[in-house]
């Protein structure tokens, strides 16, 4: 119960100067529809049965869950030079709820995108399947919980020095997202290519979304999705905590 | 010779009175293959309603000890409780019952001071109703009513810290511990600061544990002072307490040498303990009970041929008593304009200390 309080407590603590900055949120929902905007337009035709829109609509809310999640560390590492998160260290607050309720702060704008986005294409070439959308986002939101806790600790091996986490943060996120085949496809791509692309957990997750975007429920792709989601996670929450633990 | 030792066999039973008690508190630090001991083996004890403040120049091991005891820092070894809990195996615990008003700005420079009084509340258990009492008493006592509902990157200083105390007492704790309460604030802001630290204490009867390099702060605040250098407790007592052990100044003009000369011999034999320097036809003694016996001294003086033509008598500060401990002065700036006083002097243990001020 404290667990859940106590995240309900840090997320809304970072959500706040979010509501209280409506223009600002405004223009943040408003980015991924730029790059929509850009990018569609160049995908090539995926032939009669699938739309490109389709195929393109759940990499793009993986990508900006993918990219915000993975910039927690970046606001904590303010707040670790100004002051207010060692306070919080010293609060009872629960130590996992300091790295989920964080991790949530970059989820839940993505949850608006999210609909945003879905709202503007479904009168265009995109089939509205809500369980499965809804399911596919779910499975997304726990990988990026694993992502945001390992910026955090990212934040924390880095201290005071910026360029540090901007510089892992800027090398590890591409290459993760172009070989999840988020913008283009890896299946024709070179042997290499597409075995890194196997390790890559983001893969894993993609499939799922995709599918279940569609509006299919195949169980190994789901269940693949929700797995690497799943330990994505559990690897971030132990190196998040471990490291906080040693931080201070 | 001014450390008072606190600790006692029955420690186990008295332990519901104590807020603070450390055993062998210890914490290195590892930097480039070189340890450096910060804390060394720290004994403690505060008495639950204590003030106390610890006293150190920077790097002195104040604010690592204030780090353990809030379960920022896991020490090296040892032991510490707050509150009757260990610090290492119940952090949750000491958390609960503790306030901490860290070096840092403990709300977040996005947000508004309202916002973050209200979520600390939050934390610490109080229902959302509570918590927006308390913020609104809060903010009310320490005078942040036209600043709480801006954004706090927008503060001054001073109201800021005071934002900070607030953030610390929300949950009314048992035990606050204040990490430089008043560093980078201007004399007003900090008479202020000190003001409330005293009547939160003298209101709520609140444990009050607070680091300084002020020594005006520690010497006007603190009921109990304890000196802190090299990581280690070389002091422990009450200010006045400290400082009487040293003793007053008392600074003797004659018109020439050769009456400064007898004179300073005449005070070694009338008071044995006196600690006493010439420089040219200055006599300067320091000496316990310093005010009573100066006028004895100006009278025997004039009796005997030497009459005094200036006197000065001033009180010890902490600072002598730093620079009387460890041989440094806790100026900083002092350490350069000490070398005029070292001529002549006629104690070795004094002017021991004083070359070990100008090195």
């Amino acid at each position: 119960m404290s667990m859940m309080t106590d995240t309900a407590n840090v997320l809304t603590r970072e959500l706040r100067p979010l509501v209280r900055e409506p223009f600002g949120m405004l223009i943040s929902l408003m980015q991924p529809l730029v790059f929509l905007a850009l990018f569609a337009p160049l995908l090539p035709d995926m032939g009669p049965t699938t739309s490109a829109l389709q195929w393109f609509v759940p990499g793009i809310v993986a990508m900006s869950c993918l990219m915000g999640s993975s910039m927690v560390g970046a606001s904590l590492m303010q707040e670790m030079v100004t002051g207010s998160h060692e306070r919080l260290l010293v609060s009872p607050l629960s130590r996992p709820s300091l790295l989920v309720g964080r991790a949530l702060r970059e989820i839940v704008p993505t949850l608006g995108q999210t609909a945003l986005i879905i709202a503007i294409v479904t009168p265009f070439s995109f089939d509205l399947h809500l369980p499965g959308v809804l399911l596919g986002v779910a499975i997304l939101a726990v990988f990026c919980i694993g992502i945001g806790a390992l910026s955090f600790a990212l934040a924390l091996a880095s201290k005071d020095q910026d360029w540090l986490f901007w510089t892992v943060q800027q090398t590890v996120i591409f290459p993760i997202l172009l070989l999840a085949g988020m913008l283009l496809p890896v299946d024709d791509g070179p042997g290499w290519l597409r075995f890194l692309s196997q390790l890559n957990p983001l893969t894993y997750v993609i499939d799922a979304e995709r599918a279940l975007f569609a509006g299919t429920f195949p169980a190994g792709t789901v269940l693949a999705g929700a797995g690497a989601a799943a330990v994505v996670a559990a690897v971030g929450l132990v190196v998040g905590l471990r490291s906080m633990a040693r931080s201070s | 010779m001014t450390t008072t030792h606190l600790s006692g066999p029955h420690s186990s039973g008295l332990q519901s009175t104590k807020a603070i008690v450390t055993r062998g508190l210890t914490r290195h630090f590892t930097a480039k293959k070189r340890t450096v001991e910060a804390v060394r083996g720290l004994d403690l004890e505060i008495a639950r309603g204590e003030l106390v403040a610890f006293l150190g120049p920077n790097g002195a091991g104040k604010s690592t000890t204030l780090r353990m005891l809030t379960t920022l820092l896991a020490p090296t070894s040892g032991t510490a409780e707050v509150a009757g809990f260990d610090v290492v195996r119940d952090q949750r615990s000491v958390r609960r019952s503790i306030g901490y008003v860290g070096q840092g700005n403990g709300a977040g420079h996005q947000q508004r001071g309202r916002d973050e009084l209200v979520s600390q509340g939050r934390a610490y258990g109080l229902s959302r109703a509570e918590a927006r009492g308390r913020a609104g008493q809060l903010i009310e006592d320490l005078d942040l009513s036209e600043v709480a509902d801006r954004v706090v990157s927008t503060l001054s200083g001073g109201q800021r810290r005071r934002l900070d105390i607030a953030l610390g007492l929300v949950h009314s704790p048992g035990v606050l511990f204040l990490d430089e309460p008043s560093t980078g604030l201007d004399p007003q802001n900090r008479a202020n600061l000190q003001e409330q630290i005293r009547r939160l204490h003298a209101d709520r009867g609140t444990t009050i544990v607070l680091t300084t390099h002020y020594l005006e702060e520690a010497d006007a605040l603190a009921q109990r002072v304890i000196v802190i250098d090299h990581g280690r407790v070389i002091a422990d007592d009450t200010a006045a307490r400290l400082k009487s052990a040293l003793g007053d100044l008392v600074t003797l003009g004659f018109t020439d040498d050769g009456h400064a000369v007898a004179a300073a011999e005449r005070a070694v034999r009338r008071s044995p303990d006196a600690t006493v320097e010439r420089d040219g036809s200055v006599v300067r003694v320091r000496v316990a009970g310093g005010s009573s016996l100066a006028p004895l001294l100006v009278q025997d003086l004039a009796e005997a041929g030497a009459p005094v033509i200036r006197l000065e008598v001033v009180g010890p500060t902490l600072d002598d008593v730093f620079l009387d401990l460890t041989g440094r002065s806790l100026r900083e700036a002092q350490s350069d304009s000490q070398s005029d006083s070292q001529s002549d002097s006629q104690s070795d243990d004094q002017s021991a200390t004083l070359e070990g001020a100008a090195a």
